[in-house]
Parts: C-alpha cells; sequence; structure tokens
C-alpha cells in the first residue's frame, strides 16, 4: 500500500472492445487503478467482494446477471457508473443512485464528468439492497428470478422453481426443490417484487407459491396448514387462509 | 351506363320478367276493354317491349333523385309525374297502332276497343313504371355496396402495405450505438479495424436504406446484407461469435422479403450470444422442400437456459413473424423451439421467383 490511497476501480462490460475504451480513458489518471476487469455479472460480484473498489463502472445488458442484479448481489459501498447503449434504463439508473449514466457511445468531455463526479461522490450513499430491489424491478414487472449470493459464488432462483419464501429474521430462505437457500433480504420486500398472481402471502412468515399447494386441512382449533406437492406443510393465518380461499375459489 | 342495357344477359332476364305483365295485360284488355283474342295477341306484345324499354328511363330519375337525399314529396312528384307522362305517351302510341291496324280484317274495331280501354291502359302503365322504379333504386343499392364493398378492400391493401413499409425496415438503434462505440474504441487500439468496421457498417445501412421501396430480393441479396451485418457484429463480439451457414445454390435466385435473415440472426446475437461469456455458434441453414415451392429457413444458436424467458426472444421475430403473416398469409410457417441450449426458429416460406412478384 502507497501512503496516498488510489482511487480503485472495476471495469464491467462483455464486450472488449468497450472495456479497452475505458482503460484508455482512464489511462490519463494516474491517481485511478483498475483492479479488475470483468466481463460477465459473477466474474463482477467475484471481484467486488474480493477487491472492494471505490468505482463500479457497470454496463447493464451482459451475460449471467445484468447490471441491476450485480448492483443488488454487492450493496451500494462504492460509487457506480452505468454505462450502456440502452437510454431507457437511465431513470432506473439514478434510482437506485447512479453516480452518473453514460451513453454510448460517450467522448472523453463526457467520461471526465462522469469520474469527476464519481470521485466526488465515493462512499457518501447508501441504499438497502432490499429497496433497489424494488426499484430495480420496472413497474408492472415482476421479478422472474431472484439472484442469491454465498460468499462469492452467486445462485440464480427462477422464480417458476420457487415453493416458498420463509421469513428468518433478517433473511429469507427461498425454498427451492427441496433446497433452501438464504438471502438477506425481508419477507414484504420480496412479496412486492413477485407477481401476486403466482404467490401469495399465507402468514407473516410465509410466502407459497400457488400452484404448489395441494390442499387446506385445519390444524388444531383455529388455524390452518397449506399441504404443499411435497408434502411440505406450511401454517396459514386467518387472513392468509381469506387471501387463499379467494384465489382457490377463483381458479376453480 | 345503364345497368340493365349494359349487359345482354340482364336485358334478356329483364325482357323475360316482362312476360307476366303481358299474360296479365292480355287478361285485362280481353276481358276488362272488349279486345278480341287475336287483336290482344298483336297489341300488347307490341306494346309491353315498348313499355319496357320506355321504363328504364327511370333509372335516370332514380339517380337523380336518391333515396337518402330527398325529400318524400320530392320522391313523390317525380315519380308521379314521369309515371304519368310516360303512360300517356302509352296510351297515345296504343291509339297510333290500333289506327294502324284497323285497315287489315279482324282489327276494324280495335281503334274503337282501344280508346275504351284507354283507362286501364293507363293504370297499368303507371303501376309497372313505379314497378321499374322500385327496381331501378334496388339496383342502385346494390352498386352503391357493392362500390362501397370495394373501397374497403383497398383500404385493406393500402393499410397492409403500410403495415409492410412500417415493418420492412427497421434498424435497432442499440446496434448502431454499440458499433460505434467499438469503433471509438478501435480508433486508438487498432485504426485499420475501425476503418473496417467503419466501412462495413456503411455498406450494411447503405443496402438497408436502399431496401425502402423493395417488395423483394433475391436471396442472395439478403444474405449479402446479412453477411455485411454480419461483419459488423464480428468485430464487436470477436471470437464469441461464430456463424455457420449451409444454403443450397439453386435457392440462390429466389425472391425473398427483404431483411427477412437479418432480424432473425440479430435475435440470434442479442437474446444468445451475447448472453454467453464465452459465447456461442449460430447455424444458418437454408434448404428447398418440394423441389422450389418453398424455402425452409433454420437457425439455432446456443443460449443460457438460465436467463429469464421475457429476455430470451424479442421484437426481431414478432416483426418477422408479422410480415411473414401479412405478406403470405397461411403460405407461410414460423414456428420456434427451444433443445436444450439451443434456440430454434424455423420458417417455410413460399419459393417465389423475382418475375413473379
Amino acid at each position: 500500500m502507497t501512503s496516498e490511497k488510489k482511487l480503485s476501480v472495476i471495469l464491467v462490460d462483455d464486450e472488449e472492445l468497450a472495456r479497452a475504451l475505458l482503460r484508455e480513458m482512464l489511462s490519463h489518471h494516474p491517481e485511478v487503478e483498475i483492479v479488475a476487469e470483468c466481463s460477465n455479472g459473477f466474474e463482477a460480484v467475484k471481484a467486488v467482494a474480493e477487491h472492494k473498489p471505490d468505482l463500479l463502472f457497470l454496463d447493464i445488458q451482459m451475460p449471467k446477471l445484468d447490471g441491476f442484479e450485480v448492483l443488488e448481489l454487492i450493496g451500494c459501498e462504492m460509487a457506480i457508473v452505468f454505462v450502456t447503449a440502452y437510454d431507457q434504463y437511465a431513470l432506473r439508473a439514478f434510482e437506485v443512485h447512479a453516480v452518473d449514466y453514460l451513453l454510448k457511445p460517450f467522448g472523453l468531455d463526457r467520461f471526465e464528468v462522469a469520474l469527476a463526479r464519481a470521485k466526488d461522490g465515493t462512499g457518501v450513499k447508501s441504499i438497502a439492497p432490499e429497496a433497489l430491489r424494488a426499484t430495480a424491478t420496472p413497474v408492472g414487472q415482476y421479478a422472474d428470478r431472484i439472484v442469491v449470493r454465498d460468499g462469492t459464488s452467486v445462485h440464480i432462483v427462477p422464480v417458476d422453481h420457487l415453493d416458498y419464501v420463509e421469513a428468518q429474521d433478517d433473511y429469507i430462505a427461498l425454498a427451492c426443490k427441496g433446497s433452501k437457500r438464504l438471502k438477506q433480504q425481508t419477507i414484504t420486500s420480496v412479496e412486492a417484487t413477485l407477481n401476486p398472481k403466482q404467490f401469495l402471502r399465507i402468514h407473516r412468515s410465509y410466502i407459497v407459491n400457488i400452484e404448489r399447494v395441494t390442499k387446506v386441512e385445519p390444524y388444531g382449533k383455529e388455524s390452518k396448514v397449506a399441504i404443499l406437492k411435497d408434502g411440505t406443510r406450511l401454517p396459514v393465518s386467518r387472513a392468509g387462509y381469506a387471501r387463499l380461499r379467494a384465489v382457490l375459489d377463483g381458479v376453480s | 351506363m345503364h345497368p340493365i342495357l349494359s349487359q345482354i344477359r340482364r336485358l334478356g332476364i329483364y325482357l323475360l320478367a316482362w312476360v307476366p305483365f303481358v299474360g296479365l295485360l292480355f287478361y285485362l284488355l280481353t276481358t276488362l276493354g272488349g279486345v278480341s283474342s287475336l287483336q290482344g295477341a298483336v297489341m300488347v306484345p307490341v306494346l309491353c317491349v315498348l313499355y319496357a324499354f320506355a321504363c328504364l328511363s327511370s333509372w335516370y330519375s332514380c339517380k337523380a333523385t336518391s333515396l337518402e337525399t330527398s325529400s318524400f314529396g320530392r320522391l313523390l312528384l317525380t315519380h308521379l309525374l314521369g309515371a304519368a307522362t310516360l303512360s300517356i305517351l302509352w296510351v297515345l302510341s296504343s291509339r297510333l297502332l290500333a289506327k294502324a291496324l284497323s285497315s287489315y280484317p279482324g282489327f276494324e274495331s280495335l281503334p274503337d276497343r282501344m280508346l275504351r280501354s284507354s283507362p286501364l291502359l293507363f293504370g297499368a302503365g303507371v303501376f309497372l313504371y313505379l314497378l321499374s322504379v322500385g327496381l331501378h333504386y334496388v339496383l342502385l343499392a346494390l352498386q352503391a355496396s357493392q362500390q362501397a364493398e370495394k373501397r374497403v378492400m383497398q383500404a385493406q391493401i393500402l393499410a397492409r402495405e403500410s403495415e409492410l413499409r412500417a415493418l420492412k425496415t427497421q434498424i435497432n438503434p442499440h446496434f448502431l450505438f454499440n458499433s460505434l462505440h467499438s469503433i471509438s474504441a478501435l480508433t486508438s487500439l487498432d485504426a485499420a479495424r475501425a476503418r473496417e468496421m467503419c466501412v462495413a457498417l456503411a455498406d450494411f445501412l447503405r443496402l438497408t436504406l436502399g431496401l425502402g421501396e423493395k417488395n423483394s430480393i433475391t436471396l442472395k441479396e439478403e444474405l449479402h446484407l446479412l453477411h455485411n451485418y454480419l461483419a459488423v457484429e464480428k468485430i464487436r463480439f470477436g471470437a464469441r461469435l461464430n456463424m455457420t451457414e449451409s444454403v443450397e445454390d439453386e435457392l440462390l435466385a429466389c425472391a425473398v422479403p427483404p431483411l427477412l435473415l437479418q432480424p432473425l440472426i440479430e435475435n440470434a446475437i442479442t437474446h444468445g450470444i451475447a448472453n454467453l461469456p464465452e459465447g456461442g455458434s449460430i447455424a444458418l441453414r437454408i434448404q428447398q422442400r418440394n423441389g422450389l415451392e418453398c424455402l425452409r429457413i433454420t437457425i439455432t444458436n446456443d443460449f443460457d437456459p438460465d436467463m429469464p424467458a421475457r429476455r430470451k426472444s424479442g421484437l426481431g421475430l414478432l416483426n418477422v413473424r408479422q410480415r411473414l403473416e401479412t405478406r403470405y398469409g397461411s403460405r407461410a410457417t414460423f414456428s420456434t423451439r427451444k433443445l436444450d441450449h439451443q434456440f430454434e426458429v424455423q420458417l417455410d416460406v413460399p419459393g417465389e421467383s423475382e418475375e413473379g412478384v
């Protein structure tokens, strides 16, 4: 470590030429150090966890994970500059507190502005990842998959494979084909991203995939229990039962 | 032109329709007018043929006083006046005819008897004329509805043509922006390749812009356009993009809608290859089926099955599918299917020769 701290940067873009251009533009700035270059979302999540950079140049359309999913997994401890040819993401980008949004193709002037903004704003903001998830999903659309980080590796859970979601303190457990994955998120915020036609909150701590429910049985005096296809029994609250009844009656 | 006089067949049917009236008039004149059978047999057909043609004139008065725009009073006045005038003329001509025939044996009493039958003949004349007015209004309505139908057809054809035009030249702006960005990167890295990419992009754009007016191009031209497009994308994606192509030579002269292949390949790149960190392959195969009657185009590309379905197919597929539907209807088929790690688009289009289009 040198005495004067360099600005550490990670470049994330699946196109080699796009990374080369960023590299070249950054080469005029000796105070900046490129600590990693990544060509897809998985690599980006891993590199960020490893290097904890100050600044991330992030493409949006990428293999494996898109830019917003990467952001959700890495949190917002660093400054983010989105780099993309698509202008329709600009609003979402600023909603997730991106420092700047570079539209391809961009010139050196525009790049310098973005870099200057990133230097000013480095480390000043933070936003809860779950709030991020909500804004990162476009209005009127629901998540089609949920991304989960486990150390430096990333798992993708398609919502169609999801059997139920269980709240566990600050985490949620995503039950999928008999195994569970933990994610730091509240059950209410994940509920907001799921399609209500497919998923239902049946209990304070449970969201169930409606298709998996085979029957609902009384349990004890007042409460009910939902039985899933794989035999799992989930508690159903009174309000949850009313909601479930409404959906199941609506179907039949 | 008069709708009945314009066609011999229609005139024949019209005159045939008068036969019952000949019978009716014959009966009336012989029973009520005291005309002998022989006199009636000569007089009635002649009078009827004369009046049949006279009644055709009501076409013009019907056209001049259309049912929708004219007041009831005016309708009544016009047609009653027409009926009265023609009937009087008819009565007068019957008298003239009777007079001319009176010198023949057996017809001596005819002028006198026709004079007595004048009110009867006048009444029949008014009735027949008004009947023909009715007939002509029916014909007018038929003509109007046929024209309306024709207009609707023409409007549909126009709408379809403009739809095709709108669908035809849709270059994805993001392709342009991304390509320009790659060129921008290459300018300092590798100026020669930057120039190469500029030229490939310009060639592709020029070819695409030139397609504006064309309904079809040869498969050879379409492939040429595709190669220019691929030249650009290959610089952008580098080794990640592999393309194989197998096209039967006899098919190169076939006519296809312009920009048929390119959007499909673009779809395979943006929703397939671009999502694979290591890249993948696209295979294009064009074969004939039933001789040159049908072209079967198959495009297979690698894709990442973990990507959500929504992001796997795009507007390019929809656009091509709509264009095929608009242009060929049920003569073209379009299908997609997912294999394990591959996505396949298959289309059958009619094999048209270029002149035939």
